[in-house]
């Protein structure tokens, strides 16, 4: 595929069908817009002086104000819906967002973490959440460290009712495992993939026995190659002060950028021999499958079928 | 020639990527060809690596990856690939595996030539030019065709300082020879992107070398302005697209894990160091801060080690030594590869999966004087054994049978013993003489430890027997087995407990069988050595092949080795 139709707009209804996120809500100042792009596609999205948020197809060509226009959206808007702490906009008619119900819990903080451009696609940045065995190697001394780099084995489902892909029974060896954890320990998670460009992770909470915090990435794909993500905190501790809480996530993300940067092809590949998998890799596997069974061929390279 | 044709015709053709002074110790660098990234390296023994600029694993470039001197250790996972094959030989996601398939990252081959390495992203015919050992000049990028970068060095060839142009002619698709001067060179990095290098015939005299490599410079420079220039008029052409091959097919599914080898615990190698020749000591620590599992005298350890196999290792360990695991690997040339994944591919800081301790040659300590003999690397067991009889206090003799005195290992280890005599040298006769002697010799109530090659075990079995020694005062430990196995027979076996008729057919052990019925039996060295997978006999009897049970034990015939052994009856009962 010729790279100049990296930057055609998505054509898999598929995807232009789901909700998908801009960013955090409180972020978007009132009486302005901005320049984004989904999918390939200009948006300009903002909220009006009265604080009501509003997104519409951008002609690539035509004027970039900066200030909310007075006679309103200069084309028709795009549905959008306020949800885990982002909005959400759709190019197409979608379903009801994924649910996540620890959203719902009375004794959870709820915080957008921060958002981060990447030079990659989509799919690797949900592969990269998923994936345990990087943790000793890039997240050194805070959520993984050498030499317990063992990714025992987890179960991985695929549930066709729900739609997403469930890793359960997921454990590993964390030296610091959350902000508010003091010393090493087996931290147990769960992973869900929900929407092919979002990712909600559970993980032991320390303090709070049989609680699990939820860590959620929601991607925003600009075009095949590039990416905005979004992280979203749905947590039971209460001591952290959020900026506290966002440094830690944005440490985080700053460790994996560079490695997801130079990883290659950018774009997925989907064939099974593109590269090699090992058992720690079950659920990025079922990942693939599952993007290539939803018809899936925006940021990604398909598979030999 | 079309620009096109030139890029095609140069898949096969050897190019420049990099100055050796590029490659400076532990550095990855970054090249490209073609189209196609490249992860340049040099390892500690000089040898110059031109890899494909991509991890298999999940694609992370390479070239910012880690240069410990032998391998790349890629930043992503860890995964390890090794110097000159670019075989993965760690994968830390899976210490237990010890990369048992064949995962090797894309190599491309390496020439030096005039002070540059080169490389060929196809199959190049011949060799690249040779040039000699000039002044290299520094490297110019440019942002053109190769071919029309070619063409303009051909039409405006840089002149050494206060001279005339020299006479340029082509050497070759991307070569120019700049007569009486030295050799220009264009890397095609891609269908629009290519870098001048060059080399000087001489190196000219020490304090004007920098003058002339800033002249050169320059006047490269000039002409990357020029070749810019006119690019800028034309349309650029669509930018190579790099290759990635496919893994090979049985890479593409996730493997099962590692067998049934049970091999609960993790060590880091803490150190290793020869401790005699061919001898490879291992010092194997904890990683964290649970203490490992304590072996006895006498015990082993299952080792997974890179490449896939599982190796038994007698504890050198004396009482006490129990924050950590000394075992000593002696090289075979011509085994399966054991030793030599231990000596070659092993190193400090290394993590392996063993299994917990097992004891197929207790030690006992009821007798008032025990014979210590071993030969070769059968020293192992012996030593740790000598060890707890000497802090017990009780009586022992070590004889070491070794091939000279370079070979007698773990000597800081003997030094401390009170009771050890070294022999070297003898011939097998001698030996024999030699055994007798101290067999002859043996008192009431005393025992003896054999360990050592087959050859010699057997000989020692049959002087104990020629002696008078009592079957329960003799042990042997056998490192390998080297009966000739016959796996030809077909025969049932009955498995009381399990309710299981199975039969065993010509080339499957009774132990595969069983396994693939579901019931587990442990095992270890899986050649009828080590006793682990010995099951009782209810039933039949037993075609013994191994040589862990003795004569006595054979004619019982109550028990079996289910590794190697099979029937002599069309059916074996066995409690299980």
């Amino acid at each position: 595929m010729a790279p100049k139709s990296l930057n055609q707009p998505c054509e898999d209804k598929v995807l232009l069908d789901l909700w998908h996120p801009l960013g955090a809500v409180e972020a978007m100042p009132r009486n302005r817009v901005r320049h984004d792009r989904l999918l390939g596609v200009p948006l300009t999205l903002g909220r009006s002086p009265e604080g009501r948020p509003a997104v519409w197809r951008r002609p690539p060509d035509g004027p970039q104000p900066t200030v909310w226009p007075a006679e309103g959206p200069t084309g028709p808007t795009l549905p959008v819906i306020e949800q885990y702490g982002c909005l959400w906009t759709s190019l197409g008619t979608p379903r009801p967002i994924f649910p996540i119900p620890e959203a719902e819990e009375r004794d959870r903080r709820l915080l957008h973490a921060g958002s981060v451009m990447l030079h990659t696609s989509a799919p690797r940045a949900v592969e990269n959440f998923l994936d345990m065995g990087h943790f000793p190697f890039v997240h050194t001394a805070v959520l993984g460290d050498e030499p317990h780099t063992e990714v025992k084995d987890y179960t991985v489902e695929v549930s066709v009712a729900d739609q997403e892909i469930l890793a359960t029974d997921c454990v590993f060896y964390q030296p610091q495992a959350a902000l508010g954890a003091q010393g090493g320990a087996d931290v147990d998670y769960v992973y869900r993939v929900p929407h092919p460009h979002c990712s909600v992770l559970y993980k032991s909470s320390p303090g709070y026995e049989g609680r699990l915090d939820a860590i959620a990435l929601f991607v925003q794909a600009l075009d095949q190659e590039r990416i905005r993500a979004h992280m979203w905190l749905c947590l039971l501790d209460d001591d952290q002060p959020d900026w506290a809480l966002r440094r830690f996530q944005m440490s985080i993300f700053g460790q994996d950028k560079p490695i997801l940067e130079n990883q290659l092809p950018r774009r997925l590949p989907l064939d099974p021999r593109a590269e090699t998998p090992i058992r720690a890799d079950k659920s990025a596997v079922a990942y693939r499958r599952w993007l290539g069974q939803l018809g899936v061929r925006y940021g990604v390279i398909a598979g030999a079928a | 020639m079309s620009a096109e044709e030139l890029l095609l015709r140069a898949e096969n053709a050897w190019h420049p990527v990099a100055s050796e002074s590029d490659l400076v110790h532990r550095h990855v660098f970054h090249g490209q060809l073609l189209g196609q990234e490249l992860a340049l390296w040099r390892a500690d023994d000089e040898h110059i690596n031109v890899w494909e600029n991509r991890c298999l694993h999940r694609g992370v470039r390479l070239s910012i990856a880690v240069n410990d001197g032998r391998e790349l250790k890629c930043q992503y996972h860890g995964w390890r690939y090794a110097n000159r094959t670019a075989a993965c030989t760690y994968i830390p996601a899976h210490p237990a595996d010890a990369p048992a398939r064949t995962i090797r990252n894309g190599t491309y081959p390496v020439r030096t030539s005039g002070g540059m390495v080169w490389t060929a992203v196809g199959q190049p015919t011949g060799e690249p030019p040779a040039l000699g050992q000039g002044l290299v000049l520094r490297p110019v990028p440019v942002r053109a065709r190769p071919a029309d970068v070619i063409t303009l060095l051909l039409e405006q060839p840089p002149a050494l300082p206060d001279a005339q142009p020299p006479t340029a002619k082509r050497r070759g698709d991307l070569v120019v020879e700049l007569e009486s001067v030295g050799f220009l060179v264009v890397q095609p990095m891609d269908s629009d992107r290519a870098v001048i290098r060059g080399v000087l015939s001489s190196q000219g005299p020490a304090g004007e070398r920098l003058r002339i490599l800033r002249h050169f410079d320059a006047a490269l420079t000039r002409l990357r302005d020029t070749a810019q220039d006119r690019a800028a008029d034309e349309a650029a052409p669509a930018p190579l697209l790099p290759r990635y091959e496919p893994v090979p097919k049985h890479l593409a599914s996730l493997p099962e894990s590692s067998g049934h080898h049970d091999l609960p615990t993790r060590v880091r190698v803490v150190r290793t160091w020869s401790a005699g020749a061919g001898v490879r000591g291992l010092e194997l620590g904890p990683v964290d801060d649970r203490p490992l599992p304590t072996g006895q005298a006498g015990a082993h350890l299952d080792v997974a080690l890179p490449g896939g196999l599982v190796r038994q290792y007698s504890l050198v360990n004396g009482p006490g030594e129990t924050h950590h695991y000394v075992i000593g690997v002696k090289l075979t040339p011509g085994s399966a590869g054991g030793s030599a994944a231990v000596h070659e591919r092993v190193r400090e800081g290394d993590v392996l999966a063993v299994s917990l301790p097992r004891n197929g040659f207790p030690l006992r300590r009821d007798r008032t004087r025990t014979l210590l003999i071993a030969g070769g690397i059968g020293i192992t067991p012996l030593l740790a054994m000598a060890q707890t009889l000497e802090h017990q206090r009780l009586s022992y003799a070590l004889h070491y049978f070794a091939a000279g005195e370079a070979d007698v290992a773990f000597r800081e280890r003997l030094a401390a013993l009170g009771s050890v005599r070294t022999v070297t040298g003898l011939d097998p006769a001698a030996t024999e003489a030699e055994l007798e002697r101290l067999l002859g010799a043996a008192g009431e109530d005393s025992q003896v430890y054999f360990c050592g090659p087959p050859p010699m075990l057997d000989v020692a079995r049959d002087v104990a027997g020629r002696t008078g020694w009592p079957r329960d005062s003799v042990h042997f430990e056998y490192f390998r087995n080297d009966r000739t196995l016959d796996h030809s027979s077909r025969f049932e076996v009955v498995l009381a407990r399990s309710v299981l008729n199975l039969t065993v057919e010509p080339g499957r052990s009774i132990l595969e069988t069983v396994r693939a019925a579901g019931v587990g039996v442990p095992s270890s060295c899986e050649q009828g050595a080590c006793g682990t997978c010995r099951v009782a006999v209810i039933d039949g009897r037993p075609d013994h092949q191994d040589v862990y049970l003795d004569d006595e034990e054979r004619a019982a015939g109550d028990s079996v080795m289910t590794c190697v052994s099979r029937s002599l009856t069309p059916r074996l009962t066995l409690d299980l």
